[in-house]
């Protein structure tokens, strides 16, 4: 999903960056509100970053022939909420940018789009649903990973397709052609990373029972429906 | 083993076999099999429009694949570090609680 240094016209790259702020900014306070107000979850605030740091270093082979990336963004976003990982996904998305030259310091506002705030929003709406439509939380968890990654990669897919619209079928000759590029591939990946994510909640209901109750988690299905 | 770690385990092995099976069946194609998608993409760029110039480029840049592989596994090392010692301390502060309650219970 990583759009490469320079590879969106100067005008969309700096209209995804006009997007994408406000985002940014928001998150940025949340961050710190969420510090202040519980700084005993500083730790597993950690946690969450590293895990999308961890995941997005991981090119997974996939079905299609090529590889590509997980996001990790699902956990933080169901964890502590999508503003706070519009932020840590940032940070991220940074770090490949500047030591990587994965990504690109001109196209970070339209990778900070799609994965650090539509993949975590995507994501914690699917969690939301699926729990007030009484699933448990293993369910839940798995959809917001699966699908806030694939909404990540869907949103670069459009990103491309109206930055290179096809010669002869225009965008929507483009948005097929970057989607078969990115879609199939991003299919298995997704399910392992909702399946790996849905590991690591497991563990953390088992460890850290605490936190994530002050966080609004671990309420049995038919509360979080009230 | 209780349910628990045979759940956990069983989810660990899924994602292997997602990630194994690709390369088990031979499905890699094209002149570098399993090359990354994004870089798919940029080729796809560069074909469909060989007049756009990228107007930007990286400042720094990993000067050989090798010192990039090592980025990328700095990178997951690091990440994977801060989760692994992020549960080293909530399973001994688990522990801990456990053995208080015990004690006053």
């Amino acid at each position: 999903m990583h759009i490469a240094e320079g590879y969106l016209p100067p005008e969309q790259a700096a209209a995804w960056f006009v997007v994408s702020a406000p985002f940014v900014v928001h998150g940025s306070r949340a961050l710190v509100r969420q510090v202040r107000a519980d700084p005993e979850s500083k730790l597993l605030l950690g946690a969450a970053g590293a895990f999308t740091f961890a995941l997005s270093a991981l090119k997974i082979p996939s079905v299609t022939g090529s590889s590509s990336h997980p996001t990790g963004t699902g956990l933080g976003a169901v964890l502590f909420r999508p503003p706070v990982m519009s932020v840590l996904g940032g940070i991220v998305l940074l770090f490949q940018a500047l030591l990587l030259a994965h990504g690109g310091l001109s196209t970070l506002g339209a990778n900070v789009f799609s994965m650090a705030i539509v993949g975590p929003w995507v994501a914690f709406g699917s969690y939301t649903m699926v729990r007030r439509a009484g699933g448990g939380m293993d369910p839940a968890v798995f959809a917001a990973a699966a699908l806030g990654s694939l909404a990540t990669y869907g949103v670069t897919v459009a990103q491309l397709a109206l930055a290179f619209p096809d010669p002869t079928a225009g965008i929507v000759g483009a948005l097929a052609k970057f989607g078969g590029i990115f879609a199939v591939t991003q299919i298995p990946l997704a399910i392992s990373e909702g399946l790996l994510t849905v590991l690591v909640v497991r563990l953390l209901s088992r460890t850290s029972g605490d936190e994530l109750r002050r966080l609004g988690l671990l309420r049995p299905a038919a509360e979080v429906r009230a | 083993m209780r349910r628990f770690s045979w759940v956990n385990l069983l989810l660990l092995l899924a994602v292997l076999l997602l990630a194994v099976a690709p390369l088990a069946f031979g499905l890699g194609s094209g002149e570098e099999p399993f090359s990354g998608a994004d870089a798919l993409a940029e080729q796809a760029i560069v074909d469909d429009h060989p007049d756009y110039q990228p107007w930007f480029s990286p400042i720094y840049e990993p000067p050989s694949a090798e010192l990039e592989s090592a980025f990328f596994a700095l990178q997951a090392a690091l990440g994977a570090g801060l989760l692994g010692y992020y549960f080293g301390v909530a399973r001994t502060r688990q522990r801990q609680r456990d053995a208080a309650g015990r004690q006053r219970g």
